[in-house]
């Protein structure tokens, strides 16, 4: 039976999480088709990487070249199809993040490999392969069928896999890489590190978080009133830094800032899931959007269906009420 | 310079109540606002600004059916030289790789030094027309760019990444670009330019031009349905005080005042 695959992806010398989960998935592939889990290494250097994946798959192949120090989708999508080409895997999945973003559609084109991008699920139907897919803003799921092939492409959500712990007996195998040097009209230069801002909103214990709902800058004032009131900072979903309202250190989400506060109010936030990821570990999360099918609802502890401008004024007075007399 | 945007209608469904219609496969269309898909929107505006510089022709292309014309208009009101609709009804069921061979098949012959597409569409979601049609046409593409900036011959893309960590990539033309929401603050079109964009010839492309059958998909869709919800919030519910009273119970049970 051909093999499941799984693209490992590394960062400024670090696996990330979403590695793990491709992993678990990827397991659960070759179980259900009797088949083994191969985990692609490409980097420079490679040891650590592969020792950070040891025991969670049954082979590792690893291409092991300058080139690969830094994701280059270009470079990245020749590695794959040439090991593509000889070991014709059944599925290989790689991570739905700016990495597989970049690479999965133009290596399933130039290869003429069926492909299915942003999967939270994947199942074997017969000898067809089906995936689950979030659509219309996180309102709906989607059955999506892939044709007929021998081989496909996917990349996964993060977050949809809980990494588990295994221990497989690991093969480790070396190939050469088939380049050697950066293409001319794509070259990698250097990271930017985000911009830091006066406000840590990761440090915070209570977080004040706006979205699109707050309708116009003109708002922002009375929110980071409320949040300042009740001991918190204000932070916000991408559209509102988009505007321009915020700054980007402001921003929670997977394009932001993960945090963890204790408390996270989210006002007038949809609950995409790139927002979500980066709030989700908050101890307690309290949403208040006047649309009762608005997906944030799923992942709040608590929520509001009602205007935002009317609940914000009477939290701010009740809070700061027992605040007074609690001295 | 000669640039090219593709850009798509979509339903406007954040705010809206979503419902699937009798065919399993769609979504109840009627009572929702349709509007430019939000990337599109930046992918569009980086493309004017470019051409603003630079000089030379814009041409906005989508793959709709004849309401995406007034999404069209909208482009043309904003800068765009010249539109193009590739009818949608003539191509059947439509999956991301469909959409991009049909792209490459009008833009192959067009000149074009750059390409822009939005990121992500908010429909379905796929994130894969631009990248793929990149590749269809054998140019190079950077995807989810917050930053551009032409230096002679080179041109520096920045790519955002989680964390909003910038990879920054210096690239030739002719290449792709898929925007990311931000890069740009996107203009108004003028009532004037709308009006006259209103009376602009809007070339239509159908399945006469395009042989269908050369246009192949990857995946179809089975079927529409809610997400299975895992544990939902605790709905508070009452007047707005007694909604405030539990909020003020919960933020004192947890030591937070
Ligand atoms: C690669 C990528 C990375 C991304 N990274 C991030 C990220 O890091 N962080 C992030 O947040 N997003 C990110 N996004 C964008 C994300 O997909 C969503 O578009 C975004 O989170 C939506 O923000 P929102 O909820 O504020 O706006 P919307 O989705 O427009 O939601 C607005 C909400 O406000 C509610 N509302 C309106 N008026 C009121 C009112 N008066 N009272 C109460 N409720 C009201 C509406 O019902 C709606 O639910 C990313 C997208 C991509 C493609």
């Amino acid at each position: 039976m051909a093999e499941i695959f799984a693209l490992v992806e590394h960062r400024q010398g670090a696996v990330r999480d979403i590695t793990y989960e491709l992993l678990t998935c990827g397991r659960k592939l070759a179980t259900a088709q009797n088949t083994k889990l191969t985990a692609l290494v490409f980097a420079s250097p490679a040891d650590k990487i592969v020792e950070s994946i040891q025991e969670r798959a049954d082979r590792i192949i690893v291409m092991e070249h300058g080139v690969f120090e830094n994701f280059n989708a270009e470079i990245y999508q020749l590695a794959l199809r040439d090991i593509l080409e000889k070991e014709k895997p059944h599925v290989t999945l790689i991570g739905h993040t700016a990495f597989g973003y970049d690479l999965c559609p133009a290596l399933g084109a130039e290869m003429g490999i069926p492909f299915a991008t942003d999967c939270l699920d994947i199942e074997f139907t017969g000898s067809r392969l089906r995936v689950t897919r979030s659509v219309y803003d996180g309102k709906l799921d989607a059955h999506v069928l892939l044709k007929e092939h021998t081989s496909y492409l996917v990349t996964l959500r993060s977050g949809c896999f809980t990494p588990e712990e295994v221990s497989l007996a690991t093969e480790v195998v070396k190939q050469e890489s088939p380049v050697t040097e950066q293409p001319e009209y794509r070259k990698f230069v250097d990271y930017i590190e985000a911009a830091v801002g006066e406000v840590d909103i990761t440090k915070a214990d209570i977080i004040v978080s706006v979205g699109r709902g707050i309708k116009e800058q003109a708002n922002l004032p009375v929110m980071e009133e409320f949040a300042t009131a009740i001991g918190g900072v204000l932070s916000c979903s991408r559209p509102v830094v988009d505007a321009g309202w915020l700054p980007k250190d402001r921003q929670v989400g997977s394009s932001g800032k993960t945090v963890k506060p204790k408390l996270y109010i989210a006002l007038g936030i949809s609950g995409a899931f790139q927002h979500i990821v980066g709030m989700k570990g908050a101890d307690t999360i309290i949403a208040v959007n006047k649309d009762p099918n608005a997906p944030i609802f799923n992942e709040a502890d608590y929520g509001i269906v009602e205007d935002l401008f009317k609940v914000v004024p009477v939290l701010k007075e009740k809070i700061l009420d027992a605040k007074k007399l609690k001295g | 310079m000669d640039i090219i945007a593709c850009i798509k209608r979509v339903p406007q469904t954040a705010e809206a109540d979503v419902k699937i219609d009798s065919s399993g496969k769609d979504i109840v269309k009627d009572r929702l606002q349709f509007d430019m898909n939000e990337s599109d929107t930046y992918a569009l505006e980086e493309a004017i600004l470019l051409k603003e510089k630079f000089s030379g022709s814009l041409t906005v292309i989508s793959v709709g059916t004849f309401d995406a014309e007034d999404t069209l208009r909208i482009a043309l009101a904003k800068g765009a030289d010249n539109a193009i609709r590739i009818k949608a009804e003539d191509f059947g069921e439509l999956d991301g790789y469909k959409t991009a061979q049909l792209l490459k098949a009008v833009i192959k012959d067009l000149k074009h030094d750059a390409i822009f597409t939005g990121c992500i569409a908010t429909d379905d979601y796929y994130s894969q027309v631009g990248v793929t049609l990149a590749e269809l046409l054998g140019m190079p593409h950077a995807s989810l760019v917050t930053k551009i900036e032409i230096d002679g011959n080179t041109v520096h893309a920045y790519r955002e990444l989680e964390g909003g960590l910038l990879e920054h990539l210096a690239m030739s033309l002719p290449a792709l670009f898929t925007i990311q929401t931000g890069i740009n603050e996107p203009r108004y079109a003028s009532l004037i330019a709308i009006r006259r964009a209103a009376k602009k010839e809007i070339k239509v492309i159908g399945k006469e031009e395009i042989n269908a059958e050369d246009i192949v998909s990857f995946s179809s869709l089975e079927k529409l349905f809610t997400p299975p919800v895992g544990e939902r919030a605790e709905i508070l519910s009452g007047t707005l005080d007694e909604i405030g009273t539990r909020v003020q119970g919960i933020v004192k049970e947890k030591g937070l005042l």
